[in-house]
């Protein structure tokens, strides 16, 4: 491959800042979601679907996935650049989160020809939403102990049993299912199955579930004696906990391969600076008391952490002590920043923290106090944090297994 | 501050990270500055004039005054791997004499000093006084001048290596205002020097009394840059104080994973243990960020305002991480983390040197309000 040179690049960064600047729409007159695992209204989810397939035409999206499959066949360099201007016009979240960083990835990654064939196009341009099937009303954090059973009858798999906590799980059309096939094998990863399952079958339903901020985000899928065909299964029978542990780790940002965007809008540190003007202390703006800009600093400088430790990430030197050790805490920590940052925004209100939204009074509209209630999503979702501890520990500092 | 913090790392910065890796491990493992805990020099000699040879002191001295002509960005990986591995003596104290020197010094000055420096003349600086301000401009000490002479009069504290320097750098009040002044430690009366009994005891640490000590006028830097060598000067200590801490706290962690990979209660490794297991995963996690923002002030450190809001940040979060790391380090060795001998306690005791000179992290965060959050 011939070398890509500096301004190929720059002239990419151009033409992207020019396409993200004209095309990005600030404020559609409704609250859009911070991250992928709260899209709760149809409205959302119809501006979101819209909004990717608009960038994936544009080619800012999938930019290095093969061309064969419906990507832009470039160097992952221009896939960073696009992302990083997507990201400097405040562009609204990707929509297609599971399809497009674990089940996408996956199926370049370990799939057939024919599944590559089948599902890419779809999860790039948001036809075809996907939700992820791992967890159960009792196997959260204990994942191998999944219990939803597939059972063969003729070229068909059947399914019976429930999955939970499924984001997007009442818009989409497939779901990467995790199933036990075997439940009398020697130990209980050994008997799990891999599935690119269809939803829109007899005998699966999704019922919605409210989430602590009043709205919806989430469902339970009940899988009642539902078929689907033999050729959904992804890899060998009994092979799905290796599947499911790569996928895993593309959920958890240490294999590459990703397509682009967000699905998580950080909230900026300045803007409660901005919060800190308006909020007052004594007759003053609470900006002036110097506990409060102390902990203010205190963000800033995390948030920049944050930043920082992904950019450090590519300089090999700086990371070959420990190379997985800044992918895996990445989540850990921006998601816990996320959290403290939020609730930090509260306290800063003094008693007018107490308003929720809707209240005409509310600093901002109430907006921190759902981000807050809503940044859990992300400490919990995707392994909590208390799990992503226990892996850094285990895999990155080498401790023993819990 | 801008909105997006960036961070670069130079082919010079790599080789250097890595040859004083080697460097660091092999001259100064641990046994080896626990054997200089007693010695009254505290450092060894031939590992200084080793690091001379290598031109680790001429790094970020430019070609024309006998230095390689690199910056402090280069100095980093260096002290950083000294920081991992503890070792002690005067290479940053020396490197930050050149640098004042460098930037305030005269014509005269500059040729006359920075080639010795670079090439293993020791310096320290004799900037803290009593009052034991952060602040670097307010100075007490004082010069008198008559004719070429200087007459100085007050006491320095935390003068590092001030028995072996040949040189020290010494902010004085004259005519109202700071200034810098070389000294020869030769010119110090018998007497003028009292050890110091310090937390952190890799480090040798004087008071020095000036009364009566008189010095020429040549030895002055330029009295209009003064203030400017000061700041610098304050920036640079942070930054490779930065470096120091972000060193210590990687082996801190490493040392105490060690344990918790070995020792057994109850049938079990103690790192399987969560008590255990999720505070030193969040050492580790506030060390990667340190080193972070180490690396972010280093690449920044020459812009302007830039380099300072990095370098007080880089100073802030080592301070808290290394602190982290050291404290709960003590308590994971149980018992053994009590004693003397359980390296637990050289960290512990380094973190809080390195965190209170020069400003400690509420210090840098304070500054940071000022310069952020006009
Ligand atoms: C907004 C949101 C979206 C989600 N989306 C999806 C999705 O799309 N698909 C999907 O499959 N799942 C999804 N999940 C589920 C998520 O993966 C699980 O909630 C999570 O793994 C935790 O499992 P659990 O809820 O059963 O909690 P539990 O496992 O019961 O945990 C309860 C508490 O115990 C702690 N805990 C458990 N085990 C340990 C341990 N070994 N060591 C220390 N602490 C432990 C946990 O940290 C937690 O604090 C989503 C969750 C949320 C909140
Ligand atoms: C100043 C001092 C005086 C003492 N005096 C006496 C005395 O007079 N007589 C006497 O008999 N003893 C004495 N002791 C010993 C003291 O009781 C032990 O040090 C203490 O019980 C810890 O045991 P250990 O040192 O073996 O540490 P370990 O048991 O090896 O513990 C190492 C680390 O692992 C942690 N840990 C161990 N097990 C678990 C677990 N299950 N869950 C979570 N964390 C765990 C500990 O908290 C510690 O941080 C003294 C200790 C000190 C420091």
């Amino acid at each position: 491959m011939s070398a890509i040179s500096e301004k190929e690049l720059s002239d990419y960064r151009n033409e992207a800042a020019a396409w993200f600047a004209e095309n990005t729409i600030a404020d559609p007159g409704f609250m859009l979601p911070l991250t992928f695992m709260e899209v709760g209204t149809d409205q959302q989810f119809e501006f979101l679907r819209e909004w990717q397939n608009k960038v994936y035409e544009a080619g800012y999206l999938g930019a290095a996935w093969p061309k064969a499959y419906g990507g832009g066949g470039l160097d992952q360099k221009f896939q960073t650049i696009a992302t990083e201007e997507m990201a400097k016009a405040n562009g609204p979240i990707m929509l297609n989160a599971i399809g497009l960083n674990w089940a996408g990835p996956l199926i370049l990654d370990m799939g057939t020809e024919e599944e590559r064939n089948r599902y890419i196009k779809g999860i790039l341009s948001a036809e075809d939403i996907w939700c992820q099937g791992f967890s159960e009303p009792e196997n959260g954090s204990d994942l191998g102990n999944a219990q939803t059973k597939a059972v063969r009858d003729g070229d068909d798999w059947v399914l019976n049993g429930s999955k939970i906590w499924t984001t997007q799980g009442n818009y989409a059309k497939y779901m990467i299912l995790l199933a036990r096939t075997n439940p009398d094998a020697p130990n209980k990863y050994a008997g799990l199955s891999f599935f690119l399952s269809p939803m829109h079958v007899d005998g699966v339903e999704t019922v919605p579930i409210r989430k602590l901020t009043g709205e919806y985000g989430f469902t339970q899928t009940f899988f009642t004696d539902a078929r689907i065909p033999g050729d959904c299964l992804m890899g060998e029978e009994g092979e799905g906990w290796r599947v499911a542990m790569r996928t895993l780790e593309y959920e958890r940002g240490v294999r590459g391969g990703q397509p682009g965007g967000y699905v998580m809008r950080a909230s900026d540190p300045f803007e409660i600076v901005e919060l800190a003007r308006k909020a007052t202390r004594g007759g003053k703006p609470a900006l002036e008391d110097p506990v409060i800009k102390d902990q203010l600093i205190q963000l800033m400088i995390e948030a920049r952490a944050l930043q920082l430790n992904s950019k450090r990430g590519h300089i090999q030197p700086l990371v070959q002590d420990k190379p997985a050790s800044l992918a895996l805490s990445s989540k850990l920590m921006a998601t816990e920043f996320m959290r403290r940052l939020n609730e930090f925004a509260i306290t800063l209100q003094g008693q007018r923290g107490a308003y929720y939204v809707g209240e005409p009074d509310a600093y901002d509209k109430g907006l921190w106090q759902r981000a807050y209630l809503n940044s859990f999503s992300a400490t919990i979702g995707g392994g909590t944090s208390q799990i992503q501890r226990n892996i850094i520990g285990e895999h990155v500092l080498g401790l023993p297994k819990s | 501050m801008t909105k997006r913090a960036t961070i670069g790392f130079s082919e010079e910065q790599a080789q250097l990270l890595d040859v004083a890796t080697t460097f660091c491990r092999d001259k100064s493992p641990i046994e080896k500055v626990r054997s200089l805990l007693e010695d009254e020099r505290g450092y060894d000699e031939a590992i200084w004039s080793e690091m001379a040879e290598l031109g680790w002191l001429a790094i970020a001295v430019p070609e024309e005054f006998g230095g390689i002509g690199l910056g402090m960005a280069e100095v980093v990986p260096v002290v950083e791997q000294m920081g991992r591995t503890m070792m002690a003596g005067p290479f940053v104290s020396t490197t930050l004499a050149a640098q004042a020197i460098l930037l305030a010094g005269t014509d005269g000055q500059k040729q006359k000093h920075l080639a010795d420096l670079c090439a293993g003349t020791k310096a320290t600086l004799a900037l803290s006084e009593p009052h034991g301000d952060w602040d670097l401009g307010h100075v007490e000490c004082a010069a008198e001048r008559t004719g070429d002479t200087l007459k100085l009069s007050g006491r320095k504290t935390f003068v590092e290596n001030a028995e072996t320097a040949d040189l020290l750098l010494v902010s004085v009040s004259l005519d109202g205002a700071p200034a810098l002044v070389v000294v020869e430690r030769s010119a110090l009366p018998e007497g003028a020097l009292r050890r110091e009994v310090v937390i952190d005891e890799t480090r040798r640490s004087y008071q020095v009394t000036f009364d009566g000590v008189e010095v020429s006028t040549d030895g002055l830097l330029d009295p209009a840059l003064t203030s400017a060598a000061l700041t610098h000067v304050d920036l640079c200590a942070s930054l490779l104080l930065s470096a120091e801490m972000c060193g210590a706290a990687a082996s801190c962690i490493d040392y105490t994973v060690d344990y918790l990979q070995t020792r057994k209660q109850f049938g079990k490794k103690i790192g399987s243990y969560q008590a255990l297991k999720h505070p030193i995963v969040d050492a580790h996690v506030g060390y990667e960020q340190a080193r972070s923002h180490l690396y972010c002030a280093a690449f920044n450190f020459t812009q302007q305002g830039e380099g300072e809001v990095a370098t007080r940040i880089a100073k802030a979060q080592a301070g808290d991480a290394l602190s982290f790391a050291a404290d709960r380090a003590i308590q994971f060795h149980g018992g053994f983390g009590f004693t003397h001998d359980c390296d637990a306690q050289l960290y512990r005791r380094r973190s809080l040197w390195c965190e209170n000179q020069h400003g400690d992290a509420a210090y840098q965060r304070a500054k940071l309000a000022d310069l952020l959050l006009q």
